[in-house]
């Protein structure tokens, strides 16, 4: 089990740590970079002086940015390997594909979670805007909930640079700008085309911001700006089972289509097609 | 083809028959292209024995090692390595061979001392012993200890391929595929790679599938040779049985005789 299992998923674990930690000017400038952001979007709803919008899109900002860290991460994983030229040698090490993406989400999931928190501390510290009586905690088990079905997604997403190695890596974006158009994530799904709104419906981010909405009591009547009516996780039941469902159909659909891709790859040279 | 058989019969790897052909389209409407990398290459390495396989750019080499590295799905012709088929039995080979390629892939920005502590986690060994091997190994190719924790793309291309070989060593594996392991190294880590590897097969018994341009080195560390161009297996044996064959005094006109080829020629790379 340690040697076969863990071992090596704790290896990604370890690989992008101290990846992350040769590049931490870059991470401080891209987080930086999120929080001011973030806090454009959010001071719109400031200057209507409007604290349920300003929640609203605090929260948008903040949930696009953490499951969107972590698609990135898992979607990227294989660029990141053909960049560096090591991608023939994960793929010959005796890992299974399901440990080899396990270890690159799990960092992944640690990294965003941790980017999120100080996305937000900055943000609240800056907007002033109080927090109070939300369910915070409640907040992060739908965003860990979350991450089992934007995992499947960014397995799917990271077979493009698999299959294309010049074009692969940019076309996880157009797959992430659909979920960021569908999702709802500053305005609700009902301004969007009524041929686009089923879509809304089939994306992860739609249900965790549902939940999440609920659990800061954005929507509440009787939530001020001052002090929030948060509500307990048990009311978002059906929003974390249908999340749990998508993970649970996602990943191994994820895993499948990878599989299916690196096959592919295999036979037609794409994994490496010179020397 | 010609050929001299092995007179063993503990076979560590037997390649019969390996095809394979990559298919390109030069735009949309464009028919569909057909470029034989491997047109049906056989041989066979007895277990210990180093074999070298000789041939210009665009040979099929780098397409041979591919397949056995299981990175290359073969459209003919069957592999058997260590008792195990490819590619049915892919994942239990993978964990008795490693590769050192021409290029030294690393992680660049990390130190060689994380590079091989992620590879060894990778093959599920014990972090501390990992390191202690990974030192041993790399100390007798030469390489300064203190360079350990310094970001390994400051190093230079020797030691970055030393460090390829520590990797490849780390699990202490009965078959090694090395892909022109020496190729632009300076003369010193070029011998320091090559003494490495005969004391390795002295000491482990390591069978060695060595892929290289360099006729010197294919003399030195090959027990027999395979000349391959265009795909083919043209001619194979010990240095001495080659040179006869051809009637030349030396391995390189050997080859030039056997394949009609020169072994710098530059050609697309397969």
């Amino acid at each position: 089990m340690l040697e076969r299992y863990l071992r090596p998923m704790w290896a990604f674990v370890f690989r992008d740590w101290h990846l992350t930690r040769r590049y931490m000017s870059w991470v401080a400038v891209f987080v930086f970079y999120a929080i001011v952001n973030s806090a454009t979007i959010a001071l719109i709803g400031k200057a209507q002086d409007d604290f349920r919008l300003t929640l609203t899109l605090l929260l948008g900002v903040l949930l696009w940015s953490f499951l969107s860290a972590m698609y990135n991460e898992i979607a990227n994983s294989i660029s990141y390997e053909r960049w560096e030229g090591t991608l023939e040698y994960t793929f010959m090490a005796p890992v299974s594909r399901l440990v080899h993406l396990t270890g690159v989400s799990l960092f992944a999931i640690i990294f965003s979670v941790f980017r999120t928190i100080v996305i937000l501390v900055g943000l609240v510290l800056f907007i002033q805007v109080s927090v109070s009586g939300a369910n915070l905690l409640g907040v992060l088990v739908v965003l860990l909930v979350a991450s089992l079905a934007f995992m499947g997604l960014g397995l799917m997403a990271a077979i493009l640079p698999v299959m294309s190695p010049e074009n692969g890596a940019q076309a996880t974006n157009i797959f992430q700008g659909i979920l960021l158009l569908v999702s709802g994530i500053y305005y609700p799904v009902n301004v969007l085309p009524s041929w686009v709104q089923p879509l809304a419906y089939l994306s992860p981010a739609t249900y965790a911001l549902e939940a999440c909405r609920k659990l800061m009591g954005i929507n509440h009547p009787d939530s001020t700006p001052d002090k929030l009516v948060g509500a307990p996780l048990s009311s978002v039941l059906p929003e974390l089972g249908i999340l749990l469902l998508m993970g649970v159909v996602l990943i191994p659909l994820g895993l499948l289509v990878f599989h299916t891709a690196e096959q592919w790859a295999k036979r037609t040279g794409k994994l490496k097609r010179t020397g | 083809m010609l050929t001299l058989k092995p007179t063993q019969t503990q076979l560590a790897i037997e390649v019969s028959e390996l095809k394979k052909v990559f298919r390109k389209r030069d735009g949309l409407r464009a028919p569909l292209k057909e470029e034989w990398a491997l047109k049906g290459v056989s041989f066979q390495v007895r277990e210990g024995e180093t074999y070298g396989l000789l041939g210009p750019n665009g040979s099929g080499k780098s397409t041979l090692i591919r397949i056995l590295s299981t990175l290359l799905t073969a459209d003919g012709g069957t592999v058997r390595m260590l008792g195990y088929r490819l590619p049915e039995d892919e994942a239990r080979l993978r964990r008795k061979m490693g590769r050192v390629s021409v290029d030294a892939a690393f992680y660049k920005k990390l130190s060689p001392r994380e590079n091989l502590l992620y590879a060894a986690q990778l093959y599920g060994l014990e972090p501390r012993q990992a390191e202690k091997r990974a030192m041993q190994i790399l100390e007798q190719l030469g390489l300064e200890s203190r360079r350990f924790s310094d970001p390994i793309e400051e190093m230079s291309r020797g030691m970055q391929q030393k460090i390829s070989i520590a990797r490849a060593l780390l699990i202490n594996p009965p078959l090694l595929l090395l892909d022109e392991p020496t190729t632009g190294l300076d003369p010193k880590s070029r011998r320091d790679v090559q003494a490495f590897l005969e004391d390795l097969r002295a000491r482990e018994g390591t069978t060695i599938l060595l892929t290289t341009h360099d006729m010197a080195e294919a003399e030195r560390l090959a027990h027999r040779i395979g000349f391959l161009a265009h795909g083919r297996l043209v001619a194979e044996g010990t240095a001495e049985e080659l040179k006869r064959l051809a009637g030349t005094p030396d391995l390189e006109e050997a080859f030039i005789a056997l394949t009609g080829e020169e072994l710098d020629e530059e050609a697309g790379g397969l």
